[in-house]
């Protein structure tokens, strides 16, 4: 714990996301709606990680979110942990819960579906098999995986 | 709400899809049911289409409705940049249905959220075709009374090949066993073995077309649809890869009916046109009949 705080500063109230995948971190910013807010935000990329080899980490000062938001996150990142840091100090740990439908913030493959065509809030059911997640469009019934969706 | 429509074949339970067929034998049998009339329909086919849009356009006549309507969207407000919303949203405030084809996938999908009455899905690009499938099914059970536990040799292109896609998904209510004949590149693709896998349903695959004539019930035979290919390349060499002769029927079995959605070019001799398997000319009479259905069921009538 102490070298994570030397690594990357301690946060008096606000939101870590860690053991997000390293490669994923920009895209987690884009599905929390990150970019262009106020908040201080601290990201550390490629640290190491004993579970998972290299990790990224996003760290929100003064900044608490819903849990449906938090769950669009499952998506590219299934094991991330969220703590809630309140004074200096973790006060509530929490999983991620794939959420059964993702409205509106991924793409769909398919170059001609329509909603790569017209103003059209997308709409996918998520599938987990052998520990894979992929997304079936809700209107060109085509499967996609999660691989640069954002 | 109670509108009901019909974008692709998993909308339809294994009931509603009997009752579509019960109710099409019916109109087979009289064609003269003018209960619609003083009812509007439109047919907006924005891709161009012969059978589809004659088939569904005489069944609405035959049920005594009227037809508005387009075949070719550059005569329309879409070529001005209209979205499909506000088409879709303005002719609903005339009609009483939409039959739409589009080229676009999830294209029908859409429309039926938007519109306030139902959509027929006449085909949205290389998605779903449902009224395609139920003919289909009212085929086969018309050529071997009955729709369970029968073998299906689907042939040619089942990797883009949506009919083969979305019959396969009906079949799979009733038991049956499939042979999947295709090109390497043409192969059916995976996610469709898994839904078969869930559902406990066996599959072979083959390249040779000759491998399964003789042991199956229908033979599905299919077009390598040019327009569905991104690489010109892929096409030139697997387009002319099967071509069923009078010839090869020989031994196969007497129940045998060669089905085929139609348009077919090489992939079917002449020469099989004469002989008591060929039923692709009465498959495309039955669509009318099937269309009539459809269109009957989602308006409540039947």
């Amino acid at each position: 714990m102490t070298h994570k705080e030397l690594v990357v500063s301690a946060l008096e109230n606000g939101t870590v996301l860690d053991h997000i995948p390293a490669e994923n971190v920009y895209a987690a910013l884009e599905i929390l709606g990150l970019k262009g807010i106020e908040s201080q935000i601290t990201i550390g990329i490629n640290l190491t990680s004993k579970e998972y080899g290299k990790k990224g980490i996003i760290k929100i000062a003064n900044r608490f979110f819903e849990d449906d938001e938090l769950n669009r996150l499952a998506l590219i990142a299934p094991n991330a942990t969220v703590n809630i840091i309140r004074d200096f100090k973790v006060v509530e740990k929490k999983r991620l819960c794939l959420p059964e439908e993702i409205i509106g913030i991924a793409k769909c493959k398919n170059p001609k579906c329509i909603t790569n065509h017209q103003p059209i809030k997308t709409r996918f059911t998520t599938i987990t098999k052998d520990n894979k997640i992929s997304l079936l469009c809700h209107y060109c019934e085509k499967i996609s995986d999660t691989k640069s969706i954002f | 709400m109670s509108k009901k429509s019909l974008i692709s074949i998993g909308d339809f339970s294994k009931e509603e899809i009997l009752h579509v067929l019960e109710t099409a034998k019916e109109f087979e049998q009289n064609k003269e049911q003018k209960f619609l009339e003083g009812k509007v329909i439109a047919s907006l086919f924005f891709e161009p289409s012969t059978r589809t849009r004659l088939s569904f356009e005489t069944a609405i006549n035959r049920l005594g409705a009227k037809v508005i309507g387009f075949s070719d969207a550059s005569n329309t407000s879409q070529s001005k940049g209209e979205t499909l919303k506000d088409t879709i949203k303005m002719v609903s405030n005339y009609v009483d249905m939409i039959v739409m084809r589009h080229p676009l996938e999830g294209s029908s999908r859409y429309a039926s959220e938007v519109a306030s009455v139902p959509v027929v899905n006449a085909g949205d690009g290389a998605n779903q075709h449902p009224s395609q499938t139920l003919l289909d099914l009212y085929s086969i059970l018309k050529t071997q009374g009955r729709l369970d536990g029968l073998t299906v040799n689907m042939v040619g292109d089942l990797k883009y090949g949506r009919t083969t896609h979305s019959l396969l998904q009906a079949l799979s209510h009733f038991n049956p066993r499939f042979i999947f004949t295709s090109p390497e590149e043409l192969k059916m693709p995976q996610e469709y073995k898994d839904f078969l896998d869930s559902k406990g349903i066996g599959y072979e695959e083959t390249t040779s077309l000759e491998a399964h004539l003789n042991d199956c019930d229908i033979l599905y035979m299919t077009r390598v649809q040019q327009e569905r290919f991104t690489d010109p390349m892929e096409y030139e060499r697997v387009k002319d890869v099967y071509r069923l002769e009078a010839s090869m029927l020989g031994k196969v079995k007497d129940n045998m009916k060669i089905l085929h959605p139609l348009p077919r070019v090489n992939e079917i001799d002449q020469d099989v046109d004469e002989t008591p398997y060929a039923y692709y000319f009465k498959q495309a009479e039955n669509g009318l009949y099937v269309r009539m259905a459809i269109i009957s069921y989602l308006l409540g009538y039947r």
